[in-house]
């Protein structure tokens, strides 16, 4: 029954990917498009005084200037502006609302013109005077004094500040994460196509068409049926697409005040005026008996958020998941900055807080002369304390012993400095990584033709993820047809509904919405083909029936089969439509979550602090995998960006100015080709029968959590340097 | 100033021949060679990712060497041959570099590949990268942020017949 799913079948979209045919949000055509180009606020803080649009619109094809004060209306109460991805707490931004600044880079105007050459020229003509305000703030470490507590889900646990003092062997340190941003390839677009009447179609780049459509129907007052939202194709996104961007806004503002298509890009340095990861100090308290085992354990992270939206995520509370103690504290501190609202970004909250707990893990190793992989098994926790549950599955100690097997740790010398080769020093260590298995409800389509193919539709988003092709997998198992015949449509807001795609939910929702709905086509086929005149099937209950090889057949019993087709023509069935929306069975009975075990090399140049990392072992345990070839390139996706936020990656702000200096993806350093060396996934065989029919729990973020603790505890070990400020740059060693 | 906001250059007429084909086009001189593709010749196989030359989304072969088609004004390749990721594939027949790229799953969202593929075509023309450690060199102008790197790697031995 199982020809796909656990296979390593190439993506279906591959051969769009590779041959340029796949259209993403900026690459729609329209006639008479027109195209935008967005002007930014220079100052972090205050109110337009004075905006002089005269000499832009004086520029040949130059159409129009939008501003706060020449626009059509936009709506004036914040539940409209509130997506649902939005903080609870907060009132969102509105582009083009009113003459207040709330950070640097704030789109203040936008100049739509005939061609975008001409629109980018105009929009340098477009003067702005500000009324500025002094008393802003940008710089985290400066204000952390003013941060304040906001609610936290997990509740301490004993006396974690008494226990903490009391401890033979205490480890206390802040480990500082800076601002960071998603920079996916494609820069954020926005194609609105005028299809009169006001009727619109929008291809936005979104991780939720859904999202984006309501959102714009309550920012517009539109009805459901005026506007239509797709993104068939998302050139990346990692949680910048979870919230509607404000080029939507601005590109469906420039179709309404015009009456035409227009299509908004966002420049690279612009796409740095929307969401990133908080820059986090993170503290941590570790104590411990000399044996190894916890008495203690506090977390406070203390983040920034904008001063309009407070965001927090759960950068603390992983040790209730991880390590045994009967003492715990956590809590989340927000300092409220002259920045945008922070936003999700690849596996948010935990990217930061485990990492800031994997390495304070490796400090207390140190301290007690552990085995850093012999405390983490000393203070093993087989449920989660927080909520006292045991885990649907949790194969962590497998990930540690088929990680450190596969690297080779028993041959690691454990004092730092001890491993040479050559000029560099070598480096051994690893980290534990923790993420959450989420599912959400999802709808899918199946509609079934007689010649045995099936489109199988949702509104879901394939953000390079691979929606596409585990969809056509679960499809093409649950229908017994071969993979060819599937087609799968997605990303589109009248399709059935899906959440947006995040958090490492969609895998497992969406392929149990399609074996809802293909369960529906099996028993109305199972019916059919026992009707059929001297059916095989005859007085076979439905139960016992499956699809497979084309076929309706008895389970077990191939040669008692009739042809799909066959039992649709007798039915008269061109095309068996069914919708199913899968909710899963609430169930608080057990803990759910992915781990993983990660092992990194580094080699550090000793007289110039160069960082290498020459290799990662990732051993994950994340329940069934639906695809090992595309499951693996996640996880492998995730260790770059965990190598990128070891060595690379930080938003570096001008405090004197409110301004973001490196925004560009030059002075913005991500992981290029050559610092990527060897990277050996494994996925830990983990058999979930808890928590859902397939055992599945999603891989799009585990794959990033613990890399960058397990690359700064290398790191240690080679040089004897313990650096806690990300990232770890060569000035830094060497200082 | 306001004689600034008249200033729009004349056009220039140009030719390119584009995936063997001969294109004219009238284009205002700051027009890159990268929106001409898109803009100008519908051709959004290839990609924009940063517009400064700095992510390598947008490369093509220009006569039959790899190049940044955002740094490059397209009045300046008047007359010259432009393969795009559009010109690669023959009467349907994938380029052995496409197919090798979907076999090792070389890309994840798809937005950085027309430009990694347009580069390693270019890269294997050149034949300078003999193991993997020069092809990782050679191959660091174009960015992936999905973190495909070892996979391209993977796909690029292939097409070059080794293991």
């Amino acid at each position: 029954m199982n020809a796909y799913v656990g296979t390593s079948t190439s993506r279906v979209d591959g051969r769009a990917k590779v041959t340029g045919a796949a259209k993403y949000a900026g690459e729609f055509a329209a006639d008479r498009l027109l195209h935008g180009f967005v002007v930014e606020a220079t100052i972090p803080r205050g109110r337009i005084a004075r905006l002089d649009t005269s000499q832009a619109l004086k520029v040949k094809g130059v159409l129009d200037v939008l501003t706060h004060a020449h626009r059509p209306p936009l709506a004036g109460k914040d539940e409209a502006w509130k997506d649902e991805v939005a903080p609870e707490e907060g009132s969102p931004f509105r582009p083009l609302y009113d003459d207040g600044v709330k950070f640097n880079g704030q789109p203040i105007a936008l100049v739509v013109a005939e061609d975008w050459e001409t629109a980018k020229f105009a929009a340098t003509l477009v003067r702005v005077g500000y009324q500025e305000e002094q008393a802003f703030a940008t710089d985290l470490e400066a204000e952390r004094g003013k941060a304040a507590e906001v609610k936290q889900p997990h509740k301490p646990r004993g006396d974690a500040a008494g226990a903490l003092a009391a401890s033979a062997v205490r480890h206390e340190a802040d480990y500082f994460i800076p601002t960071e941003h998603h920079n996916p390839m494609e820069l954020y677009a926005t194609t609105v196509v005028w299809d009169g009447n006001g009727r619109l179609t929008v291809y936005d780049k979104t991780q939720g068409v859904q999202n984006v459509h309501r959102y714009l129907c309550n920012v517009f007052g539109k009805k459901p049926d005026d506007i239509r939202v797709l993104s068939p194709y998302v050139g990346g996104a990692f949680g910048s697409g979870l919230r509607p961007q404000y080029q939507v806004v601005l590109a469906t503002l420039g179709a309404l005040a015009l009456k035409r298509s227009v299509r908004v890009v966002l420049t690279r340095q612009q796409m740095y005026g929307l969401g990133h990861r908080p820059a986090t100090i993170e503290h941590l308290g570790l104590g411990a008996k000399p044996d190894g085992t916890l008495d203690a354990v506090t977390h406070e992270a203390t983040a920034i958020t904008s001063c309009y939206e407070d965001f927090a995520r759960n950068d603390t509370g992983w040790a209730e998941q991880l390590y045994k103690s009967p003492n715990s504290r956590y809590s989340h501190k927000l300092v409220r900055l002259d920045v945008s609202t922070p936003s999700d970004m690849r596996a948010p909250g935990a990217a930061s807080g485990v990492c800031a707990l994997e390495c304070a893990m490796d400090e207390l190793a140190v301290a007690l002369k552990l085995d850093p992989i012999e405390l983490r098994l000393k203070c093993y926790s087989d449920s989660d304390q927080s909520e006292d549950l045991p885990y649907t599955s949790k194969q962590l100690r497998a990930c540690y012993a088929r990680g450190a097997e596969a690297f080779g740790w028993n041959r690691r010398n454990p004092t730092p400095r001890a491993m040479r080769d050559g000029k560099e020093l070598v480096g051994w260590s690893m980290a534990t990584g923790v993420w959450e298995a989420l599912q959400m409800p999802v709808a899918v389509r199946i509609v079934l033709s007689a010649n045995g193919h099936a489109e199988v539709s949702c509104a879901a988003s394939d953000i390079g993820t691979g929606t596409y092709t585990i969809v056509a997998q679960v499809a093409a198992d649950a229908l017994g047809l071969p993979i060819e015949n599937i087609d799968v449509r997605l990303a589109d807001s009248t399709l059935p509904q899906a959440p947006v795609e995040g958090g490492s939910w969609m895998a497992a929702s969406s392929a149990h919405a399609v074996l809802e709905a293909a369960e529906d086509i099996r028993r109305e086929l199972a019916l059919l083909a026992s009707t059929m005149p001297s059916s095989p099937l005859a007085g076979v209950d439905a139960a016992d029936v499956v699809l497979v090889d084309g076929t309706i057949a008895k389970d077990g019993e191939k040669s008692r089969a009739v042809s799909i087709t066959d039992a649709m023509r007798h039915g008269k069935l061109e095309r068996l439509e069914k919708q199913k929306l899968n909710h899963f069975a609430e169930d608080k009975s057990h803990a759910r979550n992915t781990h993983s075990a990660v092992f990194a090399e580094v080699r550090v140049d000793e007289q110039l602090g160069v960082i290498r990392v020459t290799r990662i072992v990732s051993a994950v345990a994340a329940g069934r995998i639906l695809n090992t070839k595309t499951g693996r390139s996640q996880i492998m996706g995730g260790v770059v960006w965990g190598i990128g936020m070891a060595l690379h990656e930080e938003t570096a702000m001008d405090h004197r100015f409110g301004r973001i200096m490196n925004a560009n993806i030059a002075e913005y350093h991500i992981p290029a080709n050559a610092d990527i060396h060897d990277i050996d996934v494994i996925f830990v065989d983990e058999r979930d029968h808890h928590i859902n029919r397939l055992g599945v729990k999603g891989l799009g973020e585990i794959g990033i959590v613990g890399v960058p603790a397990a690359i700064a505890n290398a790191v240690y070990h080679a040089t004897g340097k313990r650096i806690r400020r990300f990232p770890i740059t060569l000035d830094k060693l060497l200082a | 100033m306001a004689d600034a906001a008249n200033q729009i250059p004349d056009r220039i007429p140009i030719n390119l021949i584009v995936n063997g084909n001969r294109r004219t086009l009238d284009l205002v001189p700051w027009t890159t060679l990268l929106d001409a593709l898109r803009e100008h010749l519908a051709l959004t196989g290839t990609k924009k990712g940063c517009d400064h030359g700095q992510c390598g989304a947008c490369t093509v072969l220009v006569d039959g060497r790899r190049v940044n088609s955002c740094l490059t004004l397209a009045v300046m390749k008047d007359g010259a041959e432009i393969t795009t990721i559009e010109g690669l594939a023959r009467d349907g027949a994938l380029h052995p570099l496409q197919q090798a790229f979907i076999d090792h799953d070389a890309f994840q969202c798809g937005y950085c590949t027309p430009g990694q593929i347009c580069s390693a075509t270019g890269l294997l023309a050149e034949g300078r990268a003999k193991d993997s450690d020069e092809i990782r060199e050679l191959m660091s102008g174009n960015l992936c942020r999905c973190g495909a790197y070892p996979n391209i790697i993977a796909a690029i031995q292939q097409a070059m017949g080794r293991p």
